[in-house]
């Protein structure tokens, strides 16, 4: 695929992932965020890191499958607005959900699964956005990639977090439960097949 | 995200009601201009990030303090209106106010009103403002069963004339960890439970809500026991916070708040509350409930209002009152929900970490 073919990908993807965010900042000035609007910037802000995780999960299986290498030039972008959309989500809560209360939030997070789940999820983040340019990449050599492998238990960790926070009706990360299997199982079904493929050639 | 079930609503026929208010038209305008001259529009969205977090905490205040401001005309949001197309408001006479919460600051019709847990008609609290625009709460009538001299029915109209309807203005406790303060009409339940002479063995009072898979599209998920119930002690029934609510906001209660009758016990989380009652039972033991049975490790019978017990998936110490905007932050909950002089004595000696 052309470079500018990436770069007008990338490009479209910079607009959309502005979508949500620009979304909340206009609902929030018309006051159109409900009746408790601290909810609905948690609610929204996890939704999409969530949505993100799983996008840029994707690329690996469209390689696998299409054989196209291009994807994973788009993945860290991705990743990224995943992390950009993870941070407001914990800034939502440390700010407007606790105003910054540390005792409530220790508390909080140690009392509820759900709270610790999540936040575990973004503290792994946090080191793989540290180390997604390329000099850390050439630093890191082979050990980058194991590192990275880290967003896998992540992406574990908040659907997990997602399906604590319902009260009954789990429809909702079901789906998206769904999804992060489908994507895993892609993963395991070719690592299978290579691994056949090897025996064959061992023989 | 809110999705909002459009569906039933034929896009020709636009009522006057739902033309875009003036004020909420001027709003809009303004911030055009603004986000035009700040660059929201354009990509440079996130350089004015900081500068638009310090522009909605202005605006944040702005509203906190136009809530404190009873408003009978909701600044109405889109749901809302369709919800009075099918449901017009109707003033309820004779009511006489009560002294009960004249120093609380009352949340707006618009919050109390669009922001309900009330499965029947969804899972999502913006659902049934919208499902429930179709349900009818009239004709209606209570049967009341088990433990009574002879089991009889009270038909809505008879219920609302059997006392002198009071507003009462109560806080409510979600067990999510949000609360409201809602100024309801209702009589006590005591005067109901007078009029259906139970027997000296009725220690229980069960209440059964509506389940009518026609008129609540939640009823065909399996996502609770349907139909609805829920439970009080003798004691607790009797006591005089307790309220059959008919009304709110001095008008009929709407359909998504539990019309035509529903339980107010404010010193409970509020899923003690059932809405749209069918069926009063008194019985000798303790009921289950539609909540203990879901989750019988977080939900008990008693669910009384308290901060030293938490429960695994909110914070029970502290709540965020609705209508606090944005940045209004949370406050401490208190033990029973502020009614503890009253109702403290009926829970004298009992384990409350044992019995929530």
């Amino acid at each position: 695929m052309r470079k500018q073919t990436i770069v007008v990908i990338k490009i479209i993807i910079w607009l959309l992932a502005l979508v949500p965010v620009s979304r909340l900042f206009w609902l929030g000035f018309n006051h159109n965020l409900g009746a408790n609007p601290v909810e609905f910037v948690e609610h929204s802000t996890g939704i999409w890191a969530l949505v993100f995780l799983l996008i840029s999960l994707t690329m690996t299986p469209i390689r696998l499958i299409t054989g196209q290498v291009w994807q994973i030039q788009v993945r860290r972008l991705l990743g990224l607005w995943m992390f950009f959309y993870a941070s407001l989500h914990i800034l939502a809560y440390v700010w407007l959900d606790f105003n910054f209360l540390f005792d409530e939030m220790v508390n909080d997070v140690f009392e509820h699964p759900r709270i610790l789940v999540g936040f575990t999820a973004f503290i792994l983040t946090i080191p793989l956005a540290a180390t997604s340019n390329q000099y850390m990449m050439r630093q890191l050599k082979s050990k980058w990639k194991t590192l990275h492998q880290l967003v896998y238990l992540i992406a574990i960790f908040v659907v997990v977090h997602f399906l604590l926070l319902v009260k009954k009706d789990l429809t909702e990360p079901f789906y998206y439960a769904a999804v992060l299997l489908l994507l895993f199982g892609i993963r395991v079904l070719f690592k299978l097949k290579k691994k056949m493929v090897m025996n064959k050639a061992q023989k | 995200m809110i999705i909002v079930d459009q569906s039933k609503q034929n896009p020709s026929e636009i009522q006057p009601s739902e033309i875009t208010s003036q004020s909420v038209y001027s709003n809009r305008r303004h911030f055009i201009k603004l986000a035009a001259s700040s660059g929201l529009i354009t990509s440079a969205a996130l350089l004015s990030l900081k500068a638009k977090a310090a522009n909605i905490a202005g605006s944040g205040s702005t509203s906190r303090t136009t809530l404190s401001a009873r408003t009978n005309t909701p600044q109405s949001t889109k749901s809302l209106k369709k919800d009075a197309i099918y449901n017009p408001r109707q003033k309820l006479e004779g009511v006489i106010k009560s002294g009960y919460g004249r120093d609380l600051k009352i949340d707006t019709y618009d919050n109390i009103t669009t922001y309900n847990n009330y499965y029947e008609f969804g899972t999502d609290k913006s659902n049934p403002v919208v499902q429930a625009r179709t349900f009818q709460p009239n004709p209606w009538t209570i049967s009341i069963e088990g433990e009574v001299k002879k089991p009889k029915t009270m038909s809505i109209e008879a219920l609302m004339k059997l006392t002198t309807l009071e507003e009462r203005i109560y806080r409510m406790r979600c067990v999510e960890g949000w609360s409201m303060v809602i100024p309801w009409v209702g009589l006590p339940l005591a005067s109901l439970i007078k009029w259906a002479e139970p027997t000296g063995n009725a220690k229980y009072v069960e209440f059964v809500t509506a389940n009518d898979p026609d008129s609540m599209p939640g009823v065909n998920a399996p996502i609770l026991d349907w139909p609805y119930t829920e439970g009080l002690r003798i004691d607790e029934a009797m006591h005089p916070l307790t309220l059959i609510a008919v009304g709110l906001y001095g008008e009929l209660l709407p359909n998504q708040n539990g019309a035509p009758a529903r339980l107010v016990v404010p010193w409970k989380y509020g899923f003690k509350g059932g809405k749209s009652i069918v069926k009063i039972r008194f019985v000798e033991k303790m009921p289950q409930t539609t909540w203990m049975q879901a989750g019988p490790t977080e939900y008990g019978f008693f669910a009384n209002v308290n901060p030293k017990v938490s429960h695994p998936r909110w914070s029970q110490s502290t709540e965020r009152p609705i209508g606090g905007g944005l940045f209004g932050g949370r406050i401490k909950t208190k033990m029973f929900n502020g009614y503890e002089s009253e109702v403290g004595q009926l829970y004298a000696g009992m384990d409350l970490r044992k019995y929530f």
